[in-house]
């Protein structure tokens, strides 16, 4: 055989010098696929179906949110919040929310607080059992999407009941809540409780053990604890990287330092653990949730401040445990009824640029697989 | 710690707490210096965020903010300084990856480029949209027109 392009003969006993010698393919999965969880273009280098590099074009939902912040009063801006992260919505509310009270110095009622931490915990779960749902499905295992999905209908009837909406949710206030928790709260909250633990533990049996679950995810996207700290990743990849940090036990807010819950760790950092991790979390979360739902306190639910609020002069960061990550609000007052900047510190976006380290010398379905357990929302990281 | 740091720079750090929490305003010049020291003997090992705030009737227009925190001492700390339009920073790639997109996102919104970066360039706008839109003088409806005609074929986004 010749070689087409220098007609010299092949030689093919050393397959290496043959023409099929691969140069390195670039591939663009574009920004409308069905795996990437929204507008999220990333460009691969692969070596065959190694991927050599990726980097990842973003920018395809960003819609100004800051730029916007500056043209409205701190309470006009509240809805605009959730529409970031709009799968948990109501983590966004309660970073915000507390990063203004902060700037205020009022702090919000203990009954404003309690509900407060049990819309949020919910809010986890529903995060990761859509987290679940997506994951699998890119993996190839379709069945928890219709479960984890159904279960996470329970939790949106819960929010639909109590604020009207189910899932851009706009739920807290600036003080505390808007809305009494209503007639029957409590029970709903417990009904789903123990409707929902034994939901996950089906999901676990059909998971945590099965072969080609293993197989798809064991020592895939691997990153160690201390590339995350380097790299400013958090939230349940930190914690599945072996580094036992979450922002509701380092820096408490809204009252959880009443709550006795643990952190989940992994040790390997890959997929795995991350799923793992979010398993454990999920179950924290209705530990969580038991105590405070037992423990409401009566009394107000709004604290006292201003109609118009002008908070004054000075700048405060506020960050959260959202189910992603941290989630920070770096808000600057100029003493106006308006916010002269207010920066939200996604977890997603400093999450996604991890992707490059985690996916090198793997197959493109595990980089399917890594998008999928970096968990990450378009809305969140471009804003 | 804070105290370390006045003794070694005198008065181009000056340490201050507002509503319970620390942050520092550092000269522009002292800045690589400054997160060198704080990251490799003061343990902030984790960079949380670099943004920036846009002054414009300020001489020096803009505050250039980098959030750190650190695991071992569970403490945060921000560092301020001021710089003029125009004026570029050394990049802090070096010490924490994550500053990579941050820095990134800095340059799109406000135009302040970071000197060393490896990569420096849009990542929130289409490449080549003119204007940095976070600045206070562009205007919230504002676009970039032609780009939007040549690339979307429409008269405006509005």
């Amino acid at each position: 055989m010749t070689d087409p392009k220098t007609l010299t003969p092949l030689d093919l006993d050393t397959p290496d010098k043959t023409f099929l010698d691969a140069n390195e393919l670039v591939i663009n999965m574009g920004p409308q696929h069905p795996a990437t969880h929204g507008v999220l273009r990333v460009i691969l280098r692969l070596d065959g179906e190694k991927v050599l590099g990726l980097e990842c074009v973003i920018g395809y939902l960003h819609r100004g949110v800051e730029k916007i912040a500056e043209n409205r009063t701190y309470t006009m801006f509240n809805p605009y919040v959730d529409r970031m992260d709009y799968v948990a919505a109501v983590s966004n509310g309660l970073g915000y929310c507390e990063a203004v009270e902060k700037l205020l110095s009022v702090e919000a009622p203990p009954r404003a607080q309690y509900i407060r931490v049990i819309l949020t915990e919910l809010n986890r779960i529903a995060s990761h059992q859509l987290w679940l749902g997506t994951h699998a499905l890119d993996i190839g295992a379709i069945t928890p999407l219709f479960y984890t999905f159904r279960d996470r209908e329970e939790i949106l009837k819960i929010f639909e009941k109590y604020c009207g909406a189910r899932l851009t949710t706009h739920a807290f206030r600036i003080g505390g809540l808007q809305y009494e928790a209503y007639e029957g709260f409590e029970q709903d909250v417990k009904n789903f409780v123990s409707f929902v633990k034994p939901k996950i533990d089906e999901y676990e049996e059909l998971l945590t053990t099965n072969r080609i679950w293993l197989e798809r995810t064991r020592g895939v996207g691997v990153i160690s604890g201390k590339d995350c700290i380097a790299l400013g990743v958090t939230g349940p990849v930190l914690r599945a990287s072996g580094v036992k940090w979450d922002v509701r036990k380092a820096l408490p807010y809204a009252n959880y330092g009443n709550f006795d819950f643990e952190i989940p760790t992994g040790q390997n950092g890959d997929t795995y653990d991350r799923y793992l991790v979010r398993m454990v979390e999920m179950r924290q979360s209705l530990r969580i949730i038991e105590q405070a739902v037992a423990g409401i306190p009566e009394g107000p639910i709004m604290a006292k401040v201003p109609k118009v609020m002008k908070p004054p002069v000075g700048e405060v960061y506020h960050s959260i445990e959202a189910p992603k990550g941290e989630l920070g609000y770096f808000i600057v007052s100029d003493g106006s009824t308006q916010p002269y900047r207010v920066r939200v510190r996604p977890p997603s976006f400093v999450n996604l640029q991890a992707l490059d380290l985690m996916c090198r010398g793997q197959l493109v379905a595990d980089v399917i697989a890594v998008i999928g357990t970096l968990d990450i929302v378009l809305g969140e990281v471009d804003r | 710690m804070v105290e370390n740091l006045q003794r070694m720079y005198g008065s181009g750090v000056n340490a201050l707490t507002h509503l319970g929490q620390n942050y520092m305003e550092v000269d522009r010049t002292l800045i690589p210096e400054i997160l060198q020291v704080l990251r490799d003997e003061e343990q902030f090992d984790y960079c949380v965020d670099v943004t920036a705030v846009h002054y414009p009737k300020r001489e020096k227009q803009f505050d250039v903010l980098w959030i750190l925190y650190s695991f071992a001492r569970n403490e945060r700390m921000r560092v301020k300084t001021q710089i003029a339009d125009g004026e570029t920073l050394p990049s802090s790639v070096p010490l924490w990856a994550t500053c990579n997109w941050l820095e990134r996102e800095v340059y799109d919104m406000f135009g302040i480029k970071f000197d060393g970066h490896p990569d420096m360039k849009r990542i929130l706008l289409p490449d080549g949209w003119k204007g940095f839109p976070l600045r206070k003088d562009y205007g919230i409806l504002q676009q970039d027109h032609e780009w939007v005609q040549i690339n979307l074929g429409i008269e405006s986004g509005q």
